[in-house]
């Protein structure tokens, strides 16, 4: 009655065609974060496009090496990596015209700016999902919040730059008196007079508070009921019960956010070139002009040449460098802390 | 055991509103809203402003000029913009969703585990966490630099690149997701009646996950629309119309809206300004509205 027919050559053929097609699409999303690394790295290291890998190229890296015109070269023409080292990191000039190149201002300013962000941006955060995973208000209304919430991360950060742009007179206003009176703290020894970097701190809070949110609502969301009506049962009010069970409970999610955020905040970079002036003076002096190492990228990048081009590479290796140490610690964090109740 | 003297007698359950932990109590519960009100207030403010600045800019010349020189207030216009943002940002997608379509299907369809696929899972995750501008300086080296495509250095199609590299993990780990929540029944009463693998996926599996799927790369796309960074050395900027000669202004450099905002908003000239925040206008409605289409979307999920 039932015949067990074997499936013709054609769709065997689509079959395993099928399959390898899938596995070759997956593997572009692997070459792309290798190319990444590779094509920055390439071009801190070397002057010169990346095209001059390729030996049956004009100006390739291979001829020159081959020819060995100079002792000191190899007939190479290397770029930042080379000429600076790691000084480049504790540098802070910036001299295009000396060809002096160091990274130090836009470092400090990067961990500064996001630094800041964090501060401000993880209690709102926190507090937020936790009025939101509460019942405070009706279930409608929180999520109502909630997606207006999520809304703010949908803006584009330039059109938060441009919003920041327009806010800066409010804020000199605001910050005026503060240098007035803290004037002898390092931090407000400028006066407030334009672009500078406890603004595109401000600006970076907007930005990261939907991140933590989320991900604090969702993970708050998750601790059983059971804890809770555990924690109430033996008198505890609703917030001894909210910092001694739900926040332990939901610890792996917050600070999972939190990391995840501030990855966010290091490369963070239009709303923060906009609004943070792009002086390359370091200063501690959070009132003052800064940069950020995605805001010296965004704004040298178009003229520079020769030197620079490959000084700029080395500086957003650096960044890379720290976005993916930061994002892979939140994965770990989230794994090592995460609390199974099964 | 007669009576302990921790017994609990009725007066001890009254509500003592000067105890301390009471007190803490109430006035965290009014920090906690206070915070609330403080993040919800930053979106409220932003769109009201843009809503305020730009949607007084919008004009119907907005959508048929070109922008003014420097200087002068005539013709008030960012059509150029308008279509390089639809132009670029549609580009993107089409290089984007079938590579993040596939490699999420053999993430959740053909290889659950292994080294391998492992491999692109963190692959995954290191490229969502990649800043934007690093998106834009890699296609910059590997395109505009080294002119692959045809002699051309900046273009649209670089920035398409740029954008599509930006797309492509959101679009891998909602496809890789989506298919998760297919139930396994599925598959097996598929291949249970002599389907093959091919068939099973593009059959069954795919349909059934359509919903998840699409509201991951419609949030997708709206994010890539409004990214600036990654297109400001690749598609640069023009003030012109697209050169429909080059490669069907693929291979000419672009106007987006994004970059206009960049671009524009910090200039001294009123005009300019202006059609900053039109084109915000624009983008922050695109994009609101893509989130809402998402989110309907996502009602239509069967899993």
């Amino acid at each position: 009655m039932f015949s067990r027919k074997k499936p013709s050559w054609l769709e065997q053929l689509v079959d395993r065609g099928f399959i390898r097609v899938t596995a070759v699409l997956a593997s572009v999303v692997s070459l792309t974060v290798f190319g990444i690394f590779f094509t920055v790295g390439f071009q801190a290291i070397f002057q010169g496009d990346v095209s001059s890998l390729l030996p049956w190229n004009q100006d390739s890296i291979w001829q020159g090496i081959a020819a060995w015109n100079d002792e000191e070269t190899f007939g190479v023409r290397w770029g930042a990596i080379p000429h600076f080292g790691l000084g480049f990191l504790a540098n802070s000039s910036w001299n295009p015209v000396r060809n002096d190149y160091g990274a130090l201002t836009p470092i400090y300013g990067t961990l500064m700016t996001s630094a800041l962000a964090l501060l401000l941006a993880v209690p709102l955060g926190v507090g937020t999902a936790i009025f939101l995973t509460e019942d405070f208000l009706p279930q409608k209304l929180r999520a109502t919040i909630g997606f207006m919430v999520e809304l703010l991360a949908a803006i584009p950060s330039v059109v938060l730059g441009l919003w920041a742009v327009a806010m800066l007179n409010s804020f000199l206003a605001v910050a005026l008196p503060l240098h007035n009176y803290l004037g002898w703290l390092p931090f407000f020894a400028t006066e407030p007079s334009g672009p500078n970097l406890a603004m595109a701190s401000l600006i970076l809070v907007v930005m990261l508070l939907p991140i933590i949110t989320a991900i604090s609502r969702d993970s708050l969301n998750q601790v059983p009921l059971e804890l809770r009506q555990g924690a109430y049962a033996i008198g505890a009010t609703r917030w001894t019960t909210i910092f001694q069970v739900l926040i332990p409970a939901a610890i792996s999610g917050i600070v999972g956010g939190t990391m995840l955020a501030l990855g966010r905040a290091l490369g963070e970079t239009m709303a923060v070139t906009m609004i943070i002036g792009n002086s390359m003076n370091l200063s501690a002096s959070w009132f003052s002009p800064s940069s950020t190492i995605a805001s010296l990228l965004a704004n040298q990048f178009g003229e520079a040449d020769d030197i620079q081009v490959s000084a700029l590479y080395y500086a957003a290796l650096v960044l890379i460098i720290l976005t993916v140490l930061v994002n892979i610690c939140a994965q770990i964090i989230v794994k090592r802390l995460a609390l199974k109740y099964d | 055991m007669t009576s302990s003297p921790h017994s609990l007698s009725a007066s001890r359950l009254h509500y003592n509103p000067y105890a301390l932990r009471n007190v803490w109590n109430r006035a965290m519960n009014l920090l906690a809203g206070l915070f609330a009100f403080i993040a919800v207030l930053p979106l409220i403010v932003v769109i009201l402003y843009v809503l305020y600045k730009g949607g007084g800019a919008i004009t119907p010349a907005i959508f048929t000029e070109l922008p003014p020189a420097p200087g002068l207030s005539e013709p008030m216009g960012m059509g150029n913009a308008i279509i390089g943002t639809i132009m670029v940002t549609g580009v993107a997608a089409l290089v984007a969703i079938p590579i993040g379509v596939g490699g999420g299907i053999y993430l959740a369809e053909v290889a659950k585990k292994g080294w391998f696929a492992q491999s692109i899972r963190v692959g995954v995750n290191v490229l969502a966490g990649v800043p934007s501008i690093i998106c834009g300086l890699f296609i910059y080296a590997l395109v505009v630099n080294t002119r692959i495509l045809w002699g051309e250095s900046f273009s649209a199609m670089a920035g398409s690149f740029a954008l599509a590299v930006l797309m492509l993990p959101t679009i891998v780990k909602t496809t890789d997701e989506g298919l998760k929540l297919v139930p396994q029944e599925l598959r097996m009463g598929a291949l249970g009646i002599g389907a093959s693998r091919f068939t099973t996926i593009t059959r069954v599996v795919l349909p059934a996950a359509t919903s998840p799927i699409a509201t991951g790369v419609v949030l997708g796309i709206a994010r890539a629309a409004g990214e600036t960074a990654p297109l400001i050395f690749t598609a640069l900027f023009s003030p012109f119309w697209p050169d429909w000669l080059s490669g069907l202004g693929l291979l000419a450099p672009t106007a987006t809206m994004s970059v206009q905002i960049y671009n524009f908003g910090i200039m001294p000239f009123a005009p300019q300004v202006e059609l900053a925040w039109a084109a915000s206008f624009i983008l922050v409605v695109m994009i609101l509205a893509a989130n809402l289409l998402a989110r309907w979307l996502a009602r239509f999920s069967s899993l």
